[in-house]
């Protein structure tokens, strides 16, 4: 074992974990709000917005984040609207391209999952929350947005973790993150094995501590799941 | 305020496809008066009841809340509530009562009874606190106030559930079967809530099949069948000898 060599490694992975976090958070950010605005025009009751949302859903679900990421990098590149719009200083940064694409994406997925815990709200609730005089907005953040969250928490918390993995793919838009960086020394070294462990090891580490972070926010919204507290 | 009209509602009809489920329903309820509605399941009495406060929307007749009528829309298709801010209005004024009690399963109980206050009618917290714990005094459940409703039997839930509805200041009661989901040794307690209200001089419409209940604490009776009333007066009349044959034979099924 090559001690030296495997903390020299870790180090330059480490100091890509920044990259790795920035391109996480915000895709998952980004796409959370994003998700929102599509599961409301999905179950809104407008034909034509909901039609859109299912398009949406079915593009970015049904294709590979890889190619949407080189749509989005190569791709808007090619018209000259953009290059010439006000945005091109933003979108020609392969950084921003990659948190695009991933926001995009996940935003696709995560409003299926949004929805699926819309559906599992009990109607009777909402009829409660009508009968005292709720509708709208109100009654979606009140009584709907809670319950139908906590639903879809389990399944979410997924969502959240294969976001961290698919960062790697900024990669391939040479975006410096952790798999990226890991690549590159593999190219000077030659040594595959170490450093990619060392790799997955990092990631295994952040996925580790976003899923306590889930499990914590999914145990303090069960409070009524739970078994009652026992008198004393 | 004796002899104010608190609920009016004229010839209400309603189908589900080509089923006609109420065929012309008036029944007006003044200050004060406790009202059961019987009949047999199909009758339509739970739709009756859920048309009033527009969980579902009546096709035709009109309701009046308090003097205020509610405008709707009967065009061509669908009919429909002309503005839902009205709708709203009206609902925060009807307490609603559900079979399944229909507690936020999110909140506690405390939180339960005071969110209508404070996001509909947007009233001061500490206010409908206080209020709130009064509430769940007068019915008995003082103690479980920061429980959440599965921890609670049904009887307890749908006296929470009362008191919600009670929260909100209503200027009548909609009962829907109130006690039918519960536990033959539960249902006393809820009655027990119920009649105390009735006493205090709420205005109540109870869809139910306590008989109980129905001649002993309500001042009216209504009985409904295959969408229509078939005959209404008080508990007296209606449980001695003056009620129609097929009112005579529904109550016969409860005797034994």
């Amino acid at each position: 074992m090559d001690f030296a060599f495997l903390s020299e490694t870790t180090m330059t992975l480490l100091a890509a974990v920044p990259t790795t976090l920035a391109l996480f958070s915000l895709s998952v950010a980004i796409g959370g709000l994003l998700a929102l605005l599509i599961v409301w025009m999905r179950v809104g009751g407008n034909p034509v917005l909901s039609a859109f949302a299912k398009g949406y859903i079915f593009v970015f679900r049904g294709s590979p984040l890889l190619i949407q990421m080189f749509l989005v990098f190569y791709g808007l590149a090619q018209f000259k609207v953009i290059r010439d719009g006000p945005l091109w200083p933003l979108l020609r940064e392969p950084f921003v391209c990659a948190v695009l694409s991933l926001a995009l994406c996940t935003a696709g997925y995560s409003a299926e999952i949004f929805r699926g815990g819309i559906r599992s709200v009990s109607p009777r609730e909402i009829e409660a929350a009508r009968s005292i005089g709720m509708s709208g907005f109100l009654l979606v953040r009140r009584i709907i947005a809670p319950i139908a969250f906590r639903y879809a928490l389990p399944s979410y918390s997924t969502e959240v973790v294969l976001m961290m993995k698919s960062t790697s793919l900024a990669s391939l838009v040479t975006v410096w993150e952790v798999t990226g960086v890991a690549q590159r020394l593999i190219s000077h070294s030659y040594r595959t094995m170490e450093v990619f462990l060392c790799a997955a090891i990092i990631y295994l580490i952040l996925n580790f501590i976003v899923l306590q972070a889930m499990a914590l926010l999914e145990r303090s919204l069960s409070k009524h799941l739970r078994a009652p507290p026992v008198k004393p | 305020m004796p002899g104010v009209t608190r609920l009016s509602v004229r010839d209400i009809r309603k189908s589900f496809g080509a089923h006609e489920v109420l065929s012309g329903i008036s029944l007006e309820a003044q200050d004060g008066d406790v009202i059961s509605v019987l009949g047999a399941s199909g009758s339509g009495k739970s739709t009756f009841l859920r048309c009033i406060n527009l969980l579902e929307i009546a096709d035709a007749g009109e309701i009046w809340v308090d003097g205020e009528q509610i405008r709707m829309i009967h065009g061509s298709g669908r009919s429909r509530p002309a503005s839902q801010k009205q709708v709203d209005h009206i609902r925060s004024e009807l307490g609603m009562v559900f079979q399944s009690f229909n507690l936020w399963s999110h909140m506690t109980i405390l939180q339960n009874i005071i969110e209508g206050p404070v996001h509909v009618l947007k009233r001061p917290r500490a206010e409908a606190v206080s209020e709130a714990e009064a509430l769940l005094e007068k019915v008995g459940i003082a103690d479980k106030r920061h429980v959440y409703p599965a921890h609670l039997s049904g009887g307890q839930q749908q006296r929470a559930a009362i008191a919600r509805a009670l929260a909100m200041k209503p200027k009548v009661m909609l009962f829907d079967e109130p006690t039918s989901a519960l536990d033959p040794e539960l249902v006393g307690e809820v009655l027990r809530v119920m009649r105390a209200l009735a006493e205090e001089g709420m205005t109540m419409l109870v869809v139910t099949h306590e008989m109980s209940f129905a001649r002993n604490v309500s001042n009216r009776v209504v009985f409904m069948r295959e969408g229509l009333v078939e005959c209404t007066g008080t508990p007296d009349e209606m449980f001695g000898d003056g009620a129609s044959p097929a009112f005579r034979q529904f109550i016969g099924h409860f005797a034994n």
